[in-house]
């Protein structure tokens, strides 16, 4: 499953990093704290996450995370947006709020 | 072969840029996929406690044929005392870094688990170094 086919799915809106688009999904991780996604997140999953600032994307790289899902209506801040096209690591958006969203895609990831 | 890195301290829109340039060297150099995580993990953490708590710093970076050795030194107010520090949860980060999702107190714990070998050294109202060993064989 790839980046693109969860956007189709869960009727996610790109905001950015649309070169990443074909990244391929391994799994999930949901959580604000950074040092939680650096020391337990892996490669290839998608980071559920309400941070919208530049640090995230900063992480998702060193982390190699395939997209960034940001819940409840938030938008990337600018400069994550920025470093989000320049690392072609999609940021993605959603209305549901977190419980709703990882649901959702925990179902699809398991599935596949 | 040898590198260094400079670290701002204070400045959070920096903070990360120094590990990604040392990780894009590590994947040049081919040093194993599994590796370079790991070391990642403990050069971000320790990059962004020199932003958080410090005044500046900087990063060096010695590969050689078995090992790699890291040492993150900076100038900063220091840690009075190390063995609290390294504990989970421990932090003296301020409302706002942990808005932004730092300030866990995880760094420490973060770098210990992920490093062969850790030391930090510290002086309070100087500075501090973090040395991390991570064996290549
Ligand atoms: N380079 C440093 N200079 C001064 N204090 C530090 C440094 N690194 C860590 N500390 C102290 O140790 C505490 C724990 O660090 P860490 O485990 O990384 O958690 P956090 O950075 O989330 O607070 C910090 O809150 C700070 O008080
Ligand atoms: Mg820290």
């Amino acid at each position: 499953m790839t980046v693109n086919d969860i956007v189709g799915k869960l009727n996610l809106t790109v905001f950015g990093g649309d070169k990443g688009l074909n990244r391929e999904i391994t799994g999930g991780y949901v959580s604000d704290l950074l040092s939680d996604v650096m020391g337990n997140a892996s490669e290839g999953e998608v980071w559920v996450t309400l941070q919208t600032h530049k640090n995230v994307m900063a992480v998702a790289s060193l982390k190699d995370v395939s997209a960034v899902i940001l819940v409840k209506g938030l938008k990337p801040d600018e400069d994550m947006l920025a470093q989000s096209n320049e690392e072609d690591i999609p940021v993605l958006g959603t209305e549901m709020e977190t419980f709703e969203l990882a649901g959702q895609l925990y179902g699809l990831i398991k599935n596949r | 072969m040898k590198f260094k890195y400079e670290i701002e301290g204070g400045n959070f829109s920096k903070a990360g840029n120094a590990s990604s340039a040392v990780k894009k060297i590590l994947k040049q150099l081919n040093v194993p996929p599994a590796i370079i995580k790991k070391l990642v993990v403990a050069l971000y953490e320790g990059e962004v406690n020199v932003v958080a708590h410090a005044w500046n710093g900087c990063i060096h970076v010695d590969i050689e044929a078995d090992r790699i050795f890291v040492s993150i030194e900076d100038e900063g107010p220091g840690i009075p005392d190390i063995e609290q520090a390294m504990q989970e949860g421990y932090s003296t980060a301020s409302q706002a870094v942990r808005e932004m999702g730092f300030g866990a107190g995880m760094g420490l714990p973060n770098m210990k688990k992920n490093a062969d070998y850790l030391n930090v050294k510290s002086e309070v109202g100087k500075g501090t170094t973090v040395e991390i060993i991570t064996f290549l064989k």
